[in-house]
């Protein structure tokens, strides 16, 4: 107090401030009936986020108190590609803190190197049994979900590169995925039209069958991101499991077309003369990757089963029916020209078959063909050896078609 | 009702203002009705002001004070109560046993009796002694004996300091405390507490017919009353006695449970009483202004021979007087630190004696000269 002013007004200001109080808002927080108003990075208890864990030990050393307890083992991970070499991993079997020893002192969250130790507001877990105190991985997990988010960067600031660059990561899956849907429902179009466009219900289906093999399983690639695939190696496993998909169904369609007519003949009855290669398939395994002598010996294979398939339900149709309009073939969109030529269904049961037809090409190329497989952003070399071979095909066609007008 | 007044100093024979309890009936009867009075404004009244010290404390403080027990808390006391009856009962292994045991009864009987003395509204009193004062502040002095005993039984060094301040504190306080109530006995003219609250609904300004309270023109006498009974009932800031921050609790350190609550019962009952006191010697008793009468009052100053409404209206007139001096003595206990030993004992010898002194000396001449 100033020596200037007089006795005793030292203690009535000392009144003063105290009455002050009592006609102000208490500042009690009431706080079991209302949750008390903590900072937002309240240190209330340590939570663990597992999955970030590495089991490096270095918190439990660091620990003042020693109240950390951590047990793993040692696991081998089979190598990421193939050729790779297989690498141990320390697998975390026990995590945990004993707070009934824990100083809160922080080290173990400023000393941990992976972000796996984090400050969570919480504060509400008192025991009345002192060993109740040691929680264990699954508790301090559920912690984790409590932590608040980090602060906002200053206004200005350099985004931290690693965060910058999942957050590109994420926007560009998300424009892809936008891409694929918009692709989607284009083809969803497209498929609508033909049936419009071709009467004839065997045709139509010959279309929807075939299999394009610039198109991916999106649920395949989808679930492959999810597990943290590249996107490289979701692609093209979700190429072939789109195709593997579109043969099963084709092959189930055939299985029950052959159901239906029990007389028909079977397919080992039928003879198919090899040759030819069924280009679907042979995109497929390139596609995959495999080298192209293998592609062609495969692709081979599948288009004596296919033929043998498609004569099948030829002469299924045909044998119950005694008078079956020649089905016309669907124009086909211009990627469908190399799927196999649609099944005219003849009247007659000895049909002529493709093989039979001989054309002489020169070298001519179809060129629609060409045009979709370059646009699909195939190679020229591979796109000119497919259009050459849909071309002599859809002379083939036109042959066996103008025979059976004839 | 024939109260003589003796307003000149002629010696004159002492007739008591009877009692509303003085029933046409046995002797026992009546005494059993004082004697219940006596114990329920005993028990009551301290609780009330105890919660009133709690809350105000709280406020005073920016807290809330209780709020659990009961509706606002109003029943922690009791909920207090009934934990310290729960409580072990602690006796030291050294301790004198029997003196230990007997120390807060002794303290606290004599913060009963002084309410034998203490008029609470018209007729409300048990008993109007002639001297009544001197009665009130002999029996209330009799509660140290109670804590010195307990500092001295408890063989604790903590204890024993803390009973011999508090013998120190009553011998310094003692003092101004009495020479400041003299003087208003001397304007009076009375030691009749009765006498004294009728003295001061019939007195005047000189020369004029404004009604004043004692505490107009011994304003000094009142402030020095305040402090002497703060500092006689061991209350913060002169709580050298307890000094929880050196000697532990002071006298009541080795008390646990129920002995203990008769401490702390002692404490707040010397609250009232002392409260009571100065509403009486200074306060103008059950009068709720200077010059206001009671409704159906007649007597002198309008303030005796009242129906069952004036004595219920005096009586919550003189309660509230106590609960706003009580709120007094918890707000100075929230803004003051503690006084150290010897500023408490030089606050008492070299200011408080010789300033009552010179008050006693004035009232004395103006007794005299001008009333
Ligand atoms: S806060 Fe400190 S005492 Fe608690 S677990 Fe972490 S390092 Fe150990
Ligand atoms: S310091 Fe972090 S990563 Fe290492 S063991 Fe502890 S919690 Fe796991």
């Amino acid at each position: 107090m100033a020596a200037t002013s007089p006795p005793g007004v030292g203690l009535l200001k000392g009144l003063g401030v105290t009455i002050k109080h009592l006609f102000k808002r208490p500042s009690t927080q009431m706080y079991p009936n209302e949750r008390p108003d903590l900072p937002p990075r309240t240190r209330g208890v340590i939570a663990l986020l597992e999955e970030n864990c590495t089991v490096c030990m270095l918190c439990a050393r660091e620990c003042p108190d020693w109240c950390i307890y951590i047990d793993s083992h040692k696991e081998t991970v089979p190598p990421a590609k193939e050729g790779g070499r297989a690498r141990t991993r320390n697998m975390l079997d026990r995590f945990a803190i004993d707070f009934s020893l824990c100083m809160y002192c922080g080290i173990c969250v400023e000393v941990c190197p992976f972000d796996a130790l984090w400050w969570s507001p919480e504060f509400e877990y008192a025991e009345y049994d002192m060993d109740k105190l040691l929680h264990e991985k699954e508790k301090l997990r559920e912690w984790a979900d409590t932590v608040p988010p980090p602060p906002p960067l200053d206004e200005g600031a350099l985004p931290v590169p690693e965060v910058a660059a999942a957050i590109d990561k994420v926007v560009k899956e998300r424009e892809l995925e936008e891409a694929k849907a918009e692709q989607a429902a284009r083809d969803a179009e497209l498929a609508q039209a033909a049936p419009a466009a071709a009467p004839a219900a065997a045709a139509a289906k010959a279309e929807e069958i075939h299999v394009e093999a610039g198109q991916i399983d999106q649920e395949t690639f989808d679930a492959l991101i999810a597990q943290g695939k590249s996107e490289r190696m979701a692609r093209a496993k979700a190429k072939a499991a789109y195709v593997k998909k579109e043969k099963a169904r084709i092959l189930a369609e055939q299985e029950a077309a052959a159901a239906a007519a029990p007389a028909a003949p079977k397919a080992e009855e039928i003879h198919v003369e090899a040759g030819q290669i069924d280009q679907e398939t042979f995109d497929a395994l390139i596609a995959e990757g495999k080298s192209e002598r293998m592609a062609r010996a495969k692709a081979k294979a599948a288009w004596v089963k296919k033929e043998k398939a498609r004569i099948r339900a030829e002469q299924e149709a045909a044998a119950p029916a005694a008078e079956v309009a020649p089905a016309e073939v669907a124009p086909a969109e211009a990627a469908a020209v190399e799927a196999p030529p649609a099944a005219p269904a003849a009247e007659a049961a000895p049909a002529r078959k493709l093989s039979d037809v001989h054309v002489e090409g020169s070298g001519e190329i179809d060129q629609e063909t060409f045009d979709a497989l370059i646009a699909e952003g195939k190679s020229e070399r591979i796109a000119r050896a497919k259009a050459k071979a849909a071309w002599i095909k859809k002379r083939k066609q036109e042959q066996l078609d103008a025979e059976g007008d004839a | 009702m024939n109260v003589e007044l003796t307003a000149s100093l002629s010696p004159a024979v002492f007739v008591p203002a009877p009692s509303a309890f003085d029933l046409d009936v046995a002797f026992g009867i009546t005494v059993a009705i004082k004697v219940a009075f006596i114990l329920a404004l005993f028990l009551v009244v301290p609780l009330v002001v105890g919660y009133m010290e709690h809350k105000a404390m709280g406020r005073l403080q920016h807290r809330r004070g209780p709020v659990a027990a009961g509706p606002f808390g109003t029943l922690q006391l009791v909920a207090d109560g009934i934990k310290f009856i729960q409580k072990e009962d602690v006796i030291p292994a050294a301790a004198d046993r029997k003196v230990f045991a007997l120390a807060p009864g002794l303290a606290l009987v004599p913060a009963i009796l002084v309410f034998l003395v203490l008029p609470f509204g018209p007729g409300v009193w048990a008993v109007d002694l002639e001297l009544g004062l001197f009665y009130a502040l002999a029996i209330s002095s009799v509660s140290v004996l109670g804590v010195m005993m307990g500092g001295w039984a408890s063989a604790n060094k903590f204890s024993l300091i803390g009973g011999l301040r508090a013998g120190a504190q009553l011998i310094a306080y003692e003092l101004p405390l009495i020479l400041a109530a003299i003087a208003v006995a001397v304007q009076a003219g009375t030691l009749s507490l009765v006498g004294i609250v009728e003295a001061q609904a019939t007195f005047t300004l000189p020369g004029t017919d404004l009604n004043l309270w004692f505490v107009f023109p011994q304003i000094l006498g009142f402030v020095i009353f305040f402090l002497a009974s703060l500092a006689e009932l061991s209350r913060p800031p002169f709580d050298m006695p307890i000094a929880d921050s050196e000697l532990v609790f002071g006298y009541m350190t080795e008390y646990t449970g129920i002995k203990f609550a008769m401490y702390l019962l002692t404490e707040y009952a010397g609250m009232v009483s002392m409260s009571a006191l100065m509403v009486v010697l200074y306060l103008g008793g059950w009068q709720l202004l200077p010059g206001v009468g009671l409704p159906g009052c007649e007597g002198a100053g309008g303030m005796f021979d009242c129906g069952w409404l004036g004595a219920i209206g005096g009586v919550v007139i003189t309660l509230a007087k106590i609960l706003i001096l009580t709120f007094i003595m918890v707000w100075a206990r929230v803004a003051y630190p503690r006084l150290r030993e010897d500023q408490l004992q030089r606050l008492s010898w070299l200011v408080l004696v010789p300033l009552s002194l010179i008050n006693l000396a004035v009232i004395a001449i103006a007794k005299v000269v001008v009333f």
